[in-house]
C-alpha cells in the first residue's frame, strides 16, 4: 500500500475510535451539564469547552508533559505497565478524544436541553425507570443531537493537525495521518500528490456538512 | 350508569371515607399534607379526599391548583409532606416513592405525547410497563371509549389540540391507575374542542371506577364534572366538600360572581311531548326543563344559577315562570357587590342560592327560618 493511502486508513482508525469513545464519555457529561443545577457546572462546561479556543499546540504541549515520563500520567500508564503514550496510536486517541471533545459534547448538550422536562414527567407517570426513560425517550428524541455529534467528532478528528504534531509526531503506519502526509508532501514540494490528499479532504468536508445540513429533509413527511 | 353517581348522589352527611372500594373501609380516599415554601409562593394544604369520583380543584390561577396535583405525583417534592392514596402510603417522613413507581394516571396540561411515537405506541407506552397481572383497564375499550380508532398510525405532530388530549387520557387509563389525575386537560382547548372532550370525560365518569382530581377554573368544568369539590387560594384550602354543599356556601372569601348558583343531582322522571318538556326531580322538589332527549330514569345534573332565582312570599299564579318551588330561608351574605345580598335557601333536602338586592330583601322582610317561594327563571340541565 502506498504511504497515502495507509495515512488514509490510519486517519479513519483513529476517527472512528475517537468517535466511538467520544459518544460513550460525551453523553454522561452533556446530560450532567444539561441538567445540573450544581455551581460546579459553569467550570466544567469551561473546561470541556477549552479545547475550542486553545491553539492546539497547547493543548498538544500540555499533553506531551502530563503523558511523558515526568508527568502524572506517564508514571501512572507506566506503572500499570503501559509504557508512554506519546509518539503511539493510543496515544493519538487519548489526545484525539481531549481534543473533539467539545464538538460532541455541546450538540448533545444542546438536544437533551431542547427535550425540557416534561416528556420525561410523562414517562415517569407512565413508569418508566429513570434508565428507562433514557433509552426509550431521551435517545431517540436526541437523536439528531447524536448525529450532529458524531459527525462533528468524527471531521473534526480527521482534520487535526497541531495535536498530532505534538503528541504522535509523524511516523508512518503509527502516527501519520492524513494531515501529516499532506505537510510532508508540501515540504518535498510533491504538489501533485499534495493535492490528490487536500481536494479529497475538502471534498469529504463538503459532505460532511452537506449530510448535516440535509438531514432535516429526509424526516419531512 | 354505574355505581358511580350513585355514590355522588348519596347525602352528603354521609362519611366519604366509608364509602371504600370492596368493604375496605378504613383504607379509603386520599391523605395529602404538603407544605412548600418559595420567595414568592407558598403552600400549605392538608386534604382529605374521597377515594371514588371526581374531585375538582378549584381557584383562581396561581393558587397552588398544578403545585398540589404535582405533589400527589411525586413530580415535585414537598420536603415536609405525607400523603395516603387508598391505604398505600405515597410519602411520609421516612418514606418517598418516586413517580415512576406510583400506581398513578397523570394527564399533562399541553398532553406531553411522545413526539418520535405513534399514537398506537404511545399508547402503548405505559401499558407495556405495567405488569400483566396488575392490569384492570384493557386497550380496545379505552380506544372505543376515546374515540382513538382511526388515530392509531398517526404521529402526534399531527393531531389537533383534542385529539391530543384524548390521547393523552387514553394513554393515562392504560396503566390501569388506582389515582388519575387530571391537569386542566381542557384549558388550552377552544370551545368547541372542549365540547368535543367533555362527553368523554363524562364517559369517563359515569364508567370507570377510578378516583380523579381535576384541576380545573372553569365554573362549567366543575359543574358538569365535580363530586367534590375543593376551593383553594394562595396556595391554602379554602373550601372543601360535596358539589352541591359546597357551592351553596355564601361564607366563602372567593366570589362566584356571575357564576354563583348550585348543580344538582337529578332524575328525569316525566316527559311532555306536546311542549317538548322533561320534568326532573331532585331531593326537594321537581322542575321542568328543556326536553334534551334523556329517557326517564336518567340521572342527570341541573345548574341553578343564583341569578336566576327570585324570591317571593306568596304563590303567584300569575306569571310566565313555570318553575315556583317552596323554600325556606337558611341564612344571608353580602355578594361581591354591597348592593346584592346572597340568599341560601333550602328546598327540602337541597340548597338553593338566590341573588338579589338588600333593598328587596329588606322589602321583603326576610328572615332565617321564613317560608319563600321561589321563581326559577333558568335552569341549566348538564350530562
Amino acid at each position: 500500500m502506498s504511504p497515502d493511502l495507509i495515512a488514509i486508513a490510519l486517519t479513519i482508525k483513529l476517527a472512528g475510535i475517537t468517535t466511538v469513545l467520544l459518544l460513550l464519555v460525551a453523553t454522561p457529561l452533556a446530560w450532567w451539564l444539561a441538567r445540573s443545577r450544581s455551581r460546579l457546572r459553569t467550570v466544567v462546561a469551561a473546561v470541556v469547552t477549552l479545547p475550542l479556543v486553545l491553539p492546539p499546540a497547547v493543548l498538544g504541549f500540555y499533553l506531551l508533559v502530563l503523558m511523558g515520563p515526568q508527568g502524572a500520567v506517564g508514571q501512572l500508564t507506566q506503572a500499570l505497565g503501559l509504557g508512554l503514550l506519546p509518539f503511539t496510536f493510543a496515544g493519538l486517541v487519548v489526545a484525539s478524544v481531549l481534543y473533539s471533545m467539545p464538538f460532541a459534547v455541546q450538540p448533545l448538550q444542546q438536544a437533551f436541553a431542547a427535550l425540557g422536562n416534561a416528556p420525561l414527567e410523562a414517562a415517569a407517570t407512565l413508569r418508566a425507570t429513570p434508565r428507562d426513560t433514557f433509552l426509550s425517550v431521551v435517545l431517540p428524541l436526541a437523536r439528531p443531537g447524536f448525529v450532529s455529534a458524531a459527525v462533528l467528532a468524527f471531521a473534526h478528528t480527521v482534520g487535526e493537525f497541531g495535536v498530532v504534531l505534538m503528541i504522535g509526531g509523524n511516523i508512518p503506519g503509527k502516527t501519520q495521518v492524513l494531515s501529516m502526509a499532506i505537510y510532508n508532501h508540501v515540504e518535498a514540494l510533491e504538489y501533485a500528490n499534495a493535492h490528490w490528499l487536500a481536494g479529497g479532504m475538502l471534498c469529504f468536508s463538503f459532505v460532511v456538512l452537506l449530510v448535516l445540513y440535509g438531514r432535516g429533509w429526509s424526516r419531512q413527511p | 350508569m354505574t355505581d358511580t353517581s350513585a355514590i355522588t348522589a348519596s347525602p352528603a352527611a354521609t362519611p366519604v371515607s366509608a364509602l371504600g372500594r370492596g368493604g375496605d373501609a378504613v383504607a379509603s380516599g386520599i391523605q395529602a399534607q404538603f407544605q412548600l415554601h418559595y420567595p414568592d409562593f407558598s403552600l400549605d394544604v392538608t386534604l382529605d379526599l374521597p377515594g371514588r369520583g371526581v374531585t375538582v380543584l378549584h381557584g383562581p390561577s396561581g393558587c397552588g391548583k398544578t403545585t398540589v396535583l404535582r405533589c400527589i405525583a411525586g413530580l415535585t417534592r414537598a420536603p415536609r409532606g405525607a400523603l395516603t392514596v387508598n391505604g398505600q402510603v405515597w410519602q411520609s417522613a421516612s418514606q418517598f416513592v418516586p413517580t415512576h413507581q406510583r400506581a398513578l394516571g397523570y394527564v399533562f396540561q399541553d398532553a406531553a405525547l411522545f413526539a418520535h411515537l405513534t399514537v398506537q405506541r404511545n399508547l402503548e407506552y405505559g401499558l407495556s410497563r405495567v405488569a400483566p397481572a396488575a392490569r384492570r383497564v384493557a386497550f380496545e375499550p379505552v380506544v372505543e371509549l376515546l374515540g382513538l380508532g382511526p388515530l392509531l398510525a398517526r404521529l402526534p405532530q399531527g393531531l389537533s389540540g383534542g385529539e391530543r388530549q384524548r390521547v393523552a387520557i387514553a394513554r393515562a387509563l392504560l396503566t390501569s391507575p388506582e389515582l388519575l389525575l387530571m391537569d386542566e386537560p381542557l384549558a388550552a382547548l377552544d370551545v368547541a374542542r372542549k365540547q368535543e372532550i367533555l362527553p368523554y370525560l363524562e364517559r369517563l365518569h359515569d364508567t370507570l371506577d377510578i378516583p380523579v382530581v381535576y384541576i380545573s377554573h372553569a365554573p362549567d368544568e366543575v359543574a358538569r364534572l365535580a363530586d367534590y369539590l375543593v376551593l383553594l387560594q394562595h396556595g391554602r384550602v379554602v373550601a372543601a366538600g360535596p358539589l352541591t354543599q359546597t357551592l351553596a356556601r355564601i361564607d366563602l372569601p372567593l366570589p362566584q360572581g356571575e357564576d354563583a348558583g348550585v348543580v344538582l343531582q337529578a332524575v328525569v322522571d316525566a316527559r311532555d311531548a306536546q311542549w317538548h318538556l322533561a320534568r326532573v326531580a331532585f331531593d326537594g322538589g321537581s322542575l321542568w326543563v328543556r326536553d334534551t332527549g334523556h329517557p326517564v330514569g336518567q340521572r342527570v345534573r341541573v345548574r341553578i344559577l343564583a341569578r336566576d332565582v327570585s324570591i317571593a312570599l306568596a304563590y303567584n299564579a300569575d306569571t310566565s315562570i313555570q318553575n315556583c318551588l317552596q323554600a325556606r330561608v337558611d341564612a344571608t351574605a353580602t355578594d361581591y357587590h354591597p348592593a346584592l345580598a346572597l340568599v341560601r335557601l333550602e328546598v327540602g333536602a337541597s340548597p338553593l342560592l338566590a341573588r338579589l338586592t338588600w333593598r328587596s330583601a329588606h322589602a321583603l322582610g326576610l328572615q332565617p327560618g321564613m317560608p319563600v317561594w321561589l321563581q326559577i327563571k333558568a335552569v341549566a340541565l348538564i350530562g
